[in-house]
């Protein structure tokens, strides 16, 4: 039985370490290729968002070539949008493919899953979308970054807006999950207004005529909603269907560049929240746009550009220290200080490793060239640390 | 309060003229042919993609709608031919285990030939954007057109089934089956254009909905659960009952949805009245089905029990 004991013991010392296992450099930190997986859904009805998102940050990748400097091997996974599949393909991407960094998801229950086996690890892991309220506080990581935004942010962007409207009785819709309930708790965060309605719709319905019918009845100040994907394609039709167009459409990941080549005129003047939009005016932004409608004849969303980001930022990072990533806290350093030049233009990371950015009002609009994207009109927080870093204390 | 009721009354009747469409051809395979059909549902979405693709292909909603309605037949002879007619002598499980294989089939052709991602169909410019109702209130024109449609083909099918020959070979066919074929009547050919006419209007029911719901893979099993309650309630068989069978699922389905939790406000605290309203409403078409078949098992209109 003796021999069993040192086993035990490296058992046990592996737990109580478990904070310290971080701190090790994964295997292929020393070898002179940089590999990255992206872990996207990449099938299914969300399929657009994850194209978007890989889309995005392959662009980068052709655009700058060798990331960092280094010889660059890129593996692309699909994660089906089921986290006990992503989980399963993240540790494969870590322990086999033996990746450097594992970029992605789009959803957050993805990132959930992933997030243990990708950091603990010691891997670096780069969000490019989801960004959990737990990652961002009490649960940050570093190991972990975000390029996108904290879940709550875009929803109470809305919020400041029907506030700072004076809007006195809004109507509010989701569906019934996780995120949904996020996105209402995020809006009345920032709105203190009367509220006309609170309806939660069944996740991936499809026909909304219960629910434009109370919002006909009611005559609220404005609709704010989240409805995602194929759900926001047929609530934004059906919307503008049912002659409610005068009641002002406030959203959050609801008209964007993915729904908007389905919606076409009927989201026009629609409003959200974003960090960003395709026509903001700095150097950066218009060489990402005009290299993305090239590669793809498509207006890019908050989703490519985030990991157009992500992409950036790896190279950055890994450029700063000529490709030698055994020195884990001088890559976190690298990576902390962003030094790259974001389509978003002002980019920083917080302490939380989640950006402190500025966030603005955006419209559907129709462009010159027949498509569709969403167009700036306000900026209505700057600088925005989400509400969560407050409780991020990284070891 | 009004408005809403009267907002939700009209969207009820769009809702079961739409269920009606679907039934009415599940209610004669079922109650005529005595199989039950799973692929029923994948039917209306075959019919929500055949639309949409010859929509774009002509660039016209209608030339889509009017190619899709022989191409609809042909499928349902296909069908009937191939498949289903090695059925009849079956056992409801064989019918069961077959028709929910077509459903996977068909679901998965449909993702092979035109993707996973929803297909928006144009809404045709002769019935865009709304009409004024009362007060504030708009409705939305193609909604109306859709329940003048279901009208349209429930007043066609009830002359057809109540005065012309084919009607009473259904009729009879659906009550006394054996008979029917013992007086010398082509069964088999009567089996065919009862699948057919059944495929055409569940089809028809795909076609019209594109413009509203965008068409996608899962829409057929969305709307089958409810074409099967609409035809037990109705009575098996019975194409009248499928008519107010589905007319009065859609209205307790989208009356009780909004106004089960108004009412339980009144008696709860709003966030438990919104909670115990939403799990509540989606239940609302099951009790009615309980209660009905409690107290009439052949439902409401049913020769058989």
């Amino acid at each position: 039985m003796t021999h069993k004991t040192p086993l035990i013991a490296a058992a046990l010392a592996t737990a109580l370490a478990a904070p310290a296992l971080a701190e090790d450099a994964p295997a292929s930190a020393g070898d002179d290729v940089l590999r990255i997986g992206l872990v996207y859904t990449l099938s299914g009805p969300a399929a657009a968002l994850g194209e978007q998102a890989r889309n995005g940050f392959m662009l980068a990748a052709d655009r700058i070539g060798d990331l960092g400097g280094m010889k660059t091997e890129i593996i692309v996974v699909d994660d089906e949008r089921r986290p006990d599949n992503a989980a399963d393909k993240a540790r494969e991407l870590v322990a086999r493919d033996q990746v450097d960094f594992v970029v992605g998801p789009i959803f957050s229950n993805v990132l959930m899953a992933i997030h243990r086996p990708v950091t603990e690890t010691g891997t670096i892991l780069i969000s490019t979308n989801a960004g959990p309220s737990n990652f961002a506080g009490a649960d940050c990581h570093p190991n972990f970054f975000a390029t996108s935004y904290q879940n709550d942010q875009n929803h109470e962007v809305m919020g400041a807006y029907a506030q700072a409207q004076g809007y006195q009785n809004v109507f509010l819709m989701a569906p019934n999950y996780q995120a949904g309930k996020d996105s209402l708790a995020g809006f009345k965060n920032s709105y203190d207004g009367g509220i006309a309605g609170e309806v939660f719709t069944e996740l991936g319905q499809l026909d909304f005529s219960s629910e434009l019918a109370q919002i006909a009845a009611f005559q609220p100040d404005a609709l704010f909603t989240f409805m995602p994907g194929g759900m926001g394609v047929n609530l934004v039709r059906q919307y503008d269907q049912a002659g409610l167009g005068s009641i002002p459409f406030l959203s959050a990941f609801t008209v964007d560049e993915t729904t908007l080549p389905a919606t076409q005129d009927a989201a026009l003047g629609y409003l959200g929240g974003a960090n960003w939009a395709p026509d903001m005016d700095n150097a950066a932004n218009a060489a990402f746009v005009s290299a993305y409608l090239d590669a793809h004849g498509a207006v890019p969303g908050t989703y490519a550009m985030q990991a157009y980001d992500a992409a950036q930022l790896i190279d950055a990072a890994v450029r700063k220290l000529d490709g030698d990533l055994s020195d884990r806290d001088a890559l976190r350093a690298a990576l902390a200080e962003a030094d790259f030049d974001s389509p978003r233009g002002d980019f920083k990371f917080g302490v939380n490793q989640f950006p402190v950015q500025d966030f603005y009002l955006v419209e559907a609009i129709k462009r010159d060239d027949g498509l569709y994207q969403t167009s700036l009109r306000e900026k209505i927080f700057d600088d925005y640390v989400d509400t969560y870093a407050a409780d991020c204390t990284m070891p | 309060m009004t408005n809403l009721l009267v907002l939700q009354l009209l969207n009820g009747l769009q809702l079961g003229v739409l269920l009606f469409l679907i039934a009415a051809g599940l209610t004669l395979v079922f109650g005529i042919m005595d199989v039950v059909n799973l692929a029923h549902g994948v039917l209306y979405m075959v019919g929500g993609y055949l639309t949409a693709s010859f929509a774009a292909l002509t660039g016209s909603f209608w030339l889509g709608l009017g190619l899709m309605i022989p191409a609809a037949a042909l499928i349902g002879l296909v069908l009937e031919y191939v498949v289903i007619r090695r059925l009849y002598e079956r056992s409801h499980l064989d019918q069961v285990l077959a028709t929910f294989g077509l459903v996977m089939i068909a679901n998965e052709t449909v993702k092979i030939i035109w993707g996973t991602a929803p297909i928006g169909v144009p809404m045709p410019e002769l019935l865009d954007g709304s009409i004024p109702l009362m007060g504030p209130l708009k409705y939305p024109v193609y909604r109306l057109a859709i329940i003048a449609a279901g009208l349209a083909v429930a007043v066609g099918l009830y002359v057809m089934v109540n005065h012309t020959r084919l009607g009473m070979l259904l009729r009879a066919g659906a009550t006394h089956r054996n008979i029917v074929a013992a007086l010398g009547v082509p069964i088999g050919r009567l089996f065919a254009i009862v699948f057919m006419l059944g495929t055409v209007m569940a089809c028809f029911a795909g076609g019209i909905v594109a413009p509203i719901l965008s068409v996608d893979t899962g829409m057929g099993e969305s709307v089958l659960i409810l074409t099967f309650v609409v035809v037990v309630i109705g009575g098996i068989g019975s194409v009248k009952g499928a008519f107010f069978g589905a007319i009065l699922v859609a209205l307790v389905d989208t009356v009780g949805g909004v106004f089960g939790p108004i009412a339980m406000r009144a008696v709860l605290d709003p966030a438990a009245a919104g909670q115990a309203g939403r799990t509540l409403a989606p239940m609302l078409v099951y009790i009615l089905m309980a209660a009905i078949l409690f107290a009439r098992p052949q439902g409401l209109f049913g020769a058989r029990s």
